[in-house]
């Protein structure tokens, strides 16, 4: 016990204060506050993705970037989240999972697909296998692009999302 | 007699062509030589034939065996009861292939789930093309376990975490799990039928996708293959940049797993404190190449950065700090008695069970199979650096555990042999040699383990058959043996501790 407290004195704070056009850590968490009155809470579902953007979704969990600190939060069921990030072409296999797990979120619901391959396929495309993109699946909010996106990209997605202004009539996937 | 063609390039590897009658007898006779089965796949060659390939792990390199088949009977004998790893490889090959392993011991479908019906396989020539084939529902017969007090727990495809999608059935008497079936292929994208007429930069591109996490493995693999079609090598320093990369992708995810594995036990600082080093190395990776995992670095003929000086500085310097830094968690780490606890005899794969499912890569070597490609089948530089292999005997979480802490040791030494001595010279071909048809292997020791690779290129510079083959693929039904008679709550600990790809299994 005495080593861990002596390592964690040691590193200190790791956490970064990073600022972007859009936001610092008060205007963040101002702005969750007041559309949410509690933290954000994130759903994540892989949907044929080759692991590369659950990568930079992990590495969000990284000390530098001080995820609870945002008031950002992932959670292991999708009736308790806000926000779906999903990843990956959309394989076929993955088609009736990815529809189920949207179905669970309770409105009003945000969708972020992330990566190029989220966005349109990517390399993988559309084939026998793939839907090619997740907004032929379920209606998409934002996309953030890149393979894989970095965590501060994800982060300005995800505030894109959660900060657009957006009428409450549902949407039909492309 | 088999008809036996030597393949140019790095890897040593020979091509043997046999009859179906004889495949068993050969395989039979390999396997009492200690032959390893790499991969099982399949290729339609039109005009009536198909051809079942087989990769070997041999003493003196990889047999690439060739069998054959008569379109109107794709059948062959199955080689389960041979390799035991053959199992889900030969019901891969008939869902996208429909070569049909006769006595197999299990049938199901394993690739195919709905997406395609059972009649119609999409990687014979002029199938695959049509975007969306009918579905056809069919529910899969899980192994089901009766008798008193038996439940079953149904998890996933999408798990409690930010995990890829997979589904386990677990069988229970309380907490004690009985038996794990699984049902992988959720993440199945058509790859290798997206593959078939991709130019070769593209190709490249896709094999670094395969599994996110092991890009540069993918990458070179494939590079490898190509090249070695191309007859001709690379620039010393391409070489060795490559293979200093392969050890960066080696490091980080160890680190980003021993945090994990901290997690999984309740140490949430010791997985904050490996996450911040895995981050601080990403970022050196975005301050050299522009990309924090190394993406799309390996190019045809080389890799596309050269390091100056002054990188190859930094990177020493990275070395020793990550290298003292590490050396205090593992200390943390064995001095704790509650990590010790929940790692110790957990998950475990005795040495003899190992050796019979084929285990390899580093879970393997947690079990004595002392199997490293950079050590049993060196390349260059790895053969002049002397690789000390790290293996253990205990095959549990702990070995595991302390496999990775060896290898990002052995990596961290690595690195820094490698910038020190880096070759001048170019670090990539300066013109692009012409295109021509022939068939190549690649085969490189990813962090997870080998990454395999079969190539068949035609006449015009396209891809014909590319056959990319993850460790997973062969050490996932290990993971059904390694949690029998463990809690269920050890099976987050158990399945991070091997830390399998599903992408790259799925294909």
């Amino acid at each position: 016990m005495a080593n861990i407290l002596s390592e964690i004195l040691r590193h200190g704070l790791r956490s970064e204060s990073f600022s972007w056009p859009q936001a610092d850590l008060d205007t963040w968490q101002q702005a969750l506050w007041q559309r949410f009155g509690r933290a954000l809470v994130i759903r994540h579902v892989d949907a044929g993705s080759c692991n590369g953007c659950e990568l930079e979704i992990h590495a969000l969990n990284a000390p530098q970037y001080n995820l609870t600190g945002l008031g950002l939060r992932f959670s292991a069921s999708p009736r308790h989240a806000d926000l779906l990030l999903v990843t990956g072409p959309v394989s076929r296999h993955m088609e009736e999972a990815l529809r189920r797990t949207y179905a669970a979120l309770p409105e009003p619901r945000w969708v972020v697909a992330v990566g190029d391959c989220g966005h349109d396929g990517g390399c993988f495309g559309e084939s026998y296998a793939c839907l090619g993109g997740v907004r032929r699946v379920i209606p998409v909010d934002v996309v953030v692009v890149g393979c894989p996106p970095t965590p501060l990209q994800l982060l300005e997605g995800i505030w894109r999302a959660v900060t657009s202004a957006r009428d409450s009539t549902p949407r039909q996937p492309e | 007699m088999p008809i036996v063609r030597t393949l140019p390039g790095t890897v040593p590897a020979w091509q043997e062509t046999v009859s179906r009658e004889d495949l068993r007898n050969l395989c039979l006779g390999q396997k009492e030589r200690g032959a390893r089965l790499v991969s099982l796949w399949g290729s339609d060659e039109g005009e009536e034939t198909f051809v079942l390939h087989l990769a070997l792990a041999v003493q003196e390199g990889l047999c690439w065996v060739r069998v054959p088949l008569p379109a109107r009977d794709p059948t062959y004998p199955a080689l389960d009861d041979v390799f035991a790893n053959a199992n889900r490889l030969q019901r891969a090959t008939h869902d996208l292939l429909g070569l049909l392993a006769q006595g197999a011991a299990d049938g199901r479908p394993w690739l195919r789930h709905d997406a395609w019906p059972p009649d119609r396989f999409p990687l014979r020539k002029g199938e695959g093309g049509e975007a969306y084939p009918p579905r056809v529902r069919e529910p899969y017969p899980f192994v089901t376990v009766s008798g008193q007090g038996v439940h079953e727990i149904p998890v996933g495809p999408v798990h409690a975490g930010v995990i890829e999608p997979g589904h386990f059935r677990f069988s229970v008497v309380g907490e004690r799990v009985l038996r794990l079936d699984t049902q992988l292929g959720y993440t199945h994208k058509g790859i290798e039928k997206r593959a078939e007429s991709l130019a070769p930069a593209e190709l490249i591109h896709l094999a670094g996708r395969v599994s996110g996490d092991s890009t540069v493995a993918g990458a070179w693999a494939t590079a490898q293959a190509l090249e070695s079609i191309l007859g001709r090598q690379i620039p010393e320093r391409a070489e060795w940049l490559r293979a200093l990369w392969l050890e960066r992708e080696r490091l980080v995810n160890h680190l980003g797993d021993l945090g994990y594995l901290c997690n999984d036990v309740g140490l949430s600082a010791g997985f904050s404190l490996f996450w911040a080093l895995k981050e601080t190395a990403l970022r050196t990776h975005e301050s050299l190449v522009g990309h924090r995992y190394l993406r799309d670095q390996i190019q045809l003929g080389g890799v596309v950065r050269a390091l100056t000086a002054s990188d190859c500085q930094s990177l020493r310097e990275e070395c020793v700090t990550l290298e003292k830094e590490v050396y205090r968690l593992r200390d943390l780490l064995q001095e704790h008695a509650g990590v010790q606890d929940r790692y110790l005899g957990t998950g475990r794969v005795p040495p003899e069970l190992a050796a019979r499912l084929g285990l390899v890569g580093l879970a393997g070597r947690a079990s004595a199979q002392a199997w490293d490609l950079r050590v049993s089948c060196p390349t260059p530089p790895y053969a002049q650096a002397e690789v000390r292999m790290a293996t253990r005997t205990q095959g549990d979480v702990a070995a595991r555990v302390a496999v990775r802490f060896d290898e990002i040791f052995e990596s961290l030494r690595l690195i820094h042999h490698f910038v020190e001595h880096l070759p001048s010279g170019p670090s990539h071909w300066d013109d692009s040699p012409p295109l021509c048809a022939g068939i190549g292997v690649g085969w490189v020791e990813g962090w997870r383990g080998e990454v395999f690779v079969a190539l068949e290129m035609g006449a015009r510079g396209q891809v014909r058959r590319w056959h990319p083959e993850d460790v997973s693929m062969s050490n996932w039904p290990v993971l059904e043996h390694a949690v029998q008679g463990n809690i269920v709550p050890d099976f987050p600990l158990i399945n991070k501790s091997f830390n399998l790809s599903y992408s790259g299994q799925d294909g």
